[in-house]
């Protein structure tokens, strides 16, 4: 008797809308003993986990402001996966597109620049963050080196480039030599929706880019060479699409959207450059994009729930003196979990009782 | 069942669990943000110590909370506005980068008191404190120059920030005292905190000579080095003696400890004020570890010296200090330099032969 | 001690960790698998290591359970991206996370120990030759052990029928499977064998580099080992090569700053990165028809029937 995994004939619509509900029962399950084991009660925890935060308006913002930069740069990365294009250096587009943006702002400091500002600045990290994933991508498509890893060396690039900028060149002269930019002027910034919070425009600019990022997916031509080239190359070869263009168009969508999340980040919440700007916002968009299937909607959801794991996870921290390192834990688990579950939507399991020669690594 | 959810919640928010029944609501809450893991064994593990130290004196009337690993950037006001959200009163942002972020939440909440620690922006309740560590690293700049037999010691710098340039500068004053023919070889390692970049600093700066090794950044790996051979060094924000008892000369030992006790009393007895605060050996903000693995003479030397700068006789920075290129400091402060010429310190001494980064 | 000597064994020390995480990786990559948690498996590896020898009091012991720790996170991965063939990016990524939070909390009972570091080898006579024989027989053993480990791992690769096999599997896991050979049993072995060298390299930084153990102590070496099996272009000679470049250049750039040379260090840093990327594209454009990756490098594999 043997247990093995099999391909579905086709996408399992009952598992693919169950599945987000095992993983978080199996999620409560582990969560109960592992509180159990802390001697903490885990009723309490899970509550202030997940239900608290939503509650109440404060959070409900936090929620939104952390997971604008996630949705943004996933449904970027989503498009490329789906092409089979495989950009994991959107950390380090995302710091390209806020160095460059910032430069704007840095620039024109103190001038009375008008409001032209904050617009030219968030096409500059745009620009910029396209720019900088074309090169993994023309790597690629030229002489065939390999996206994965051309683009992960890009993100120690950028990051040693931010480095260099603010604490040389770009450095706040009254910032007794602290390695930041002076804060930016009103009009390089990135203004907020409600009075004395902290939600700002970035949000409203994630909502639309899911919304676009459905609207090419499913309602252009585009969106569907993008579908086959993925699914189905050969398919897509006969059909005459130009997989090597597709591999540049999506790595230049989701470097843009990188870049762009990266100078809203800069110019809203953060207000200067500096370096650690991100706290791995760009890997952790890969996760984002994952768990929401690779879909517009879905990345949403996800992000917000990523989003809601971070502020639960403080305030479990405040309210029960749970460590942070459990809840690093517990945000990994959930990930296996979730992306075990999706699993499921694509293969089953089935038990056989021959011996069979190929064995599944299910052990 | 969603109901009995949410009231173990609230139950649970209003921090009323681990007093046995009693509820703590009338309890001052006083809150902390550390920038590493409170088991750095560095920066952030002292303040921790004096969180600790603080309950131990007054936990009867405070309820202390931590936020660790909090990063410098984005989701700092964040966590800040957690704790203030959660009740806490006055709040101790324990790092330079939570400065912007401590001064946004300030200003939004005008009733919750807030203490950033070496900072320079504050508010009518934001209050800065820091330490005045150029005092110790002069007393060490003397130890080094006598113990030193090559005449060159090796400085481990994090940031060209003033606070480590100030501290180069106080340890060179203080070593010209002893042997104005003082070398020293300074290497930053761009990092608070990478045990195995500040080992390897280590090495380098021994491999070129330097037969001592000081440094400003958190962990003890320098120290272990120095040990291992054979070589002397001095400590960093802790006690730092297991790793290198044979090397050890002293620490610069950060004691929060006085200063969070004074203001929180202050807080419970109402007469909080916000106050710029930059303490000395004068006030205990920080002090010497045992002076240890030197001759009695040196010793003697160092501790004559702490004394008469705790005493106010003696100051590191006193007139006339003459820059790298030889031209002489405009004396601000008297007979010393002023208070903001040491804050915002951007050059090097006289008999420094390296350049200040970025500059 | 000559400054050259001594800039040789420091390179030497800091490059080890580098090649033992990569050597481990090279060989998961070369069997299809792209497992991008070796940070969180080396930490885990750190933080267990430490515990072991203090526990213990024997390095060996120490250096046991880093290796085992290693094993164990490998094989969550494996039983995602094998067993339920999960992406394996999301899933190494998400292993990362998991590994921070588990060597914090491993490790929350060790902070402030200390131990007695690896001994440096002292053979008679040889370990005190000039010029090289510090180099060649005074390091730590964990120093040779990595050497032996990336000589043991080319001959595995291109001298035995297992190795070519392995390799097969990475190239192309279809024409491997209708071969009849157990793809993913392969791949579980060569997981494991990636999250035992990781866990070691992990270990190597607590018992013979910093003797003491603090949570993020690894700093981001998994991500520098993951970067050095692209530079090597998966050629464990090349792997070699790399790992001691790599460290040359984080120990030159010290040195440099000691004497007072000032070139910005974050330029220094980039160096081996865009160096890396360079290697790679003249690689791939010397051999035309693609790159010389494993051609099923990070895809996922479920075998028909």
């Amino acid at each position: 008797m043997q247990l093995v995994l099999e391909k579905r004939a086709e996408r399992s619509t009952t598992i693919a809308l169950i599945s987000p509900l095992i993983a978080i029962g199996l999620t409560i399950v582990t969560l109960c003993v592992v509180f159990a084991v802390l001697g903490k009660n885990p009723i309490a925890a899970l509550a202030v986990y997940f239900i608290d935060p939503l509650t109440d308006g404060y959070s409900l913002q936090e929620i939104a402001v952390k997971a604008t930069p996630l949705v943004m740069i996933a449904i970027g990365l989503s498009l490329c996966y789906l092409a089979n294009a495989w950009n994991i250096g959107a950390e380090g587009q995302f710091l390209i597109g806020a160095v460059a943006g910032s430069w704007l702002a840095v620039k024109t400091q103190g001038t009375d620049a008008g409001n032209w500002v904050l617009p030219a600045m968030l096409a500059l990290g745009a620009v910029a963050g396209a720019l900088y994933a074309l090169i993994p991508a023309i790597c690629k498509v030229r002489f065939g080196a390999s996206e994965i890893l051309t683009s992960l060396m890009l993100v120690y690039v950028a990051d040693l480039l931010l480095d260099y900028l603010v604490r040389g060149p770009w450095r706040d002269p009254q910032g007794f030599n602290f390695p930041t930019t002076a804060e930016f002027d009103p009009v390089a910034t990135v203004p907020t929706l409600i009075e004395g919070g902290r939600l700002h425009l970035g949000s409203i600019i994630a909502l639309f880019v899911v919304a676009a990022g459905a609207v090419l997916l499913g309602r252009t031509i585009k969106g569907f060479e993008i579908r086959v080239v993925g699914a189905a190359p050969r398919a897509a070869r006969f059909g005459g699409f130009n997989a090597n263009q597709l591999v540049l168009l999506t790595f230049a969508i989701s470097g843009a959207l990188a870049g762009l999340a990266g100078i809203i980040e800069v110019a809203g919440p953060v207000g200067h450059l500096q370096p650690g700007i991100s706290p791995g916002y760009g890997f952790t968009a890969i996760i984002v994009a994952f768990l929401g299937r690779l879909n517009p909607i879905g990345i949403l959801i996800a992000g917000l729930f990523l989003a809601l794991t971070f502020i639960g996870g403080e305030q479990a921290q405040i309210a029960m003196k749970i460590p942070l390192d459990v809840t690093k834990v517990f945000q990994g688990i959930l990930l296996f979990y979730v992306l075990a579950c999706d699993s499921l939507i694509l293969y089953r399991f089935r038990l056989i009782s021959t011996s069979p020669k190929v064995q599944s690594g299910a052990h | 069942m969603k109901r009995t959810l949410l009231a173990a919640a609230a139950v649970l928010l209003a921090g009323c669990i681990n007093s046995g029944g009693a509820c703590a609501a009338d309890k001052l809450k006083v809150g902390f943000i550390y920038l590493g893991p409170v088991g750095d064994l560095g920066w952030t593990y002292q303040h921790e110590l004096a969180r600790q130290a603080l309950v131990k004196e007054v936990g009867d009337k405070i309820e202390t909370t931590f936020l660790e690993n909090v990063p410098e950037g984005p989701d700092a006001e964040r966590a800040i506005e957690q704790l203030v959200r959660a009740g806490n009163k006055l709040i101790f942002t324990t790092s330079f980068g939570y400065m912007d972020p401590t001064l946004k939440v300030a200003k939004k909440y005008p009733n919750v008191h807030f203490e950033h620690c070496s900072g320079y922006k504050r508010d009518k309740n934001m209050s800065t404190y820091s330490a005045r560590w150029y005092q110790g690293r002069y007393i060490q700049g003397q130890i080094a120059a006598k113990m030193s037999k090559a005449g060159v010691l090796g400085y481990i710098g994090s940031f060209p920030i003033p606070e480590v340039v100030s501290g180069i500068n106080a340890t060179m004053l203080g070593a010209q005292t002893v042997n104005p023919n003082i070398k020293v070889k300074i290497i930053w390692v761009n990092s608070w905190f990478d045990p195995g970049k500040e080992a390897d600093a280590a090495k380098a700066l021994l491999d070129q000579g330097a037969d001592l090794i000081m440094q400003h950044t958190d962990s003890p790996a320098a120290m272990q080095v120095s040990g291992e051979r054979g070589k002397l060094a001095f400590g960093q924000d802790s006690e730092m003696i297991k790793f290198g008892p044979k090397a050890q000369l002293t620490s610069i030992l950060d004691t929060w400890a006085p200063y969070y006790i004074e203001r929180v009393k202050a807080e419970l007895a109402g007469t909080w004020k916000s106050e710029d605060t930059w303490g000395g050996l004068e006030s205990k903000m920080f002090e010497m570890a045992p002076y240890t693995n030197m001759p009695d003479d040196v010793k003697k030397m160092a501790e004559d010296t702490q004394a008469a700068i705790a005493a106010g006789k003696l100051h590191p920075f006193k007139c006339p200090v003459v820059a790298q290129d030889g031209k002489e400091v405009e004396c601000k402060g008297g007979d010393h330099l002023e208070d903001t010429q040491i804050l915002g310190m951007n050059f090097y001494i006289k008999g420094i032969d390296d350049k200040i980064p970025g500059k | 001690m000559g400054l050259i000597e001594a800039i040789i064994l420091s390179v030497l020390a800091a490059s080890t960790p580098l090649l033992l995480a990569a050597t481990g990786e090279l060989v998961t990559e070369r069997s299809g698998v792209l497992n991008l948690g070796v940070e969180g498996m080396m930490i885990v590896g750190a933080a267990c290591g430490f515990g072991g020898a203090w526990l213990s009091g024997s390095i060996i012991v120490g250096a046991l359970c880093g290796i085992v720790a290693g094993i164990l996170m490998s094989l969550i991965f494996a039983l995602m991206a094998l067993g339920l063939a999960v992406n394996q990016v999301a899933t190494g990524l998400a292993l990362t996370i998991l590994g921070i939070g588990l060597s914090g909390l491993i490790g929350a009972g060790f902070v402030g120990e200390r131990i007695a570091p690896a001994p440096h080898l002292h053979i008679p006579g040889l370990s005190d030759l000039p010029l090289a024989g510090r180099v060649l027989f005074g390091e730590d053993g964990f120093v040779y052990l990595s050497i032996a480990l990336v000589v043991c791992v080319w001959w595995f690769l291109y001298r035995t029928r297992t190795g070519l096999i392995l390799r097969a599997c990475g190239d192309n896991h279809t024409s491997a499977h209708a071969l009849g050979y157990p793809v993913l049993r392969i791949r579980l072995y060569a997981v494991m064998f990636g999250g035992a060298c990781a866990g070691l390299a992990g270990a190597y930084l607590p018992l013979a580099y910093t003797p003491f153990f603090i949570p993020g102590m690894t700093a981001g070496r998994g991500w520098i080992a993951l970067a050095l099996t692209v530079f090597a272009s998966w050629r464990p000679a090349r792997l070699v090569v790399g790992a001691y470049l790599f460290g040359a250049v984080t120990i030159l750039q010290l040195h440099a700053q000691g004497a007072g040379i000032g070139i910005p260090s974050q330029f220094m840093s980039s160096l081996p990165y865009l160096a890396t990327i360079i290697v790679l594209v003249l690689l791939s454009r010397a051999r035309t028809g693609g790159s010389t990756a494993p051609a099923a490098l990070g895809t996922v594999f479920v075998p028909d029937r």
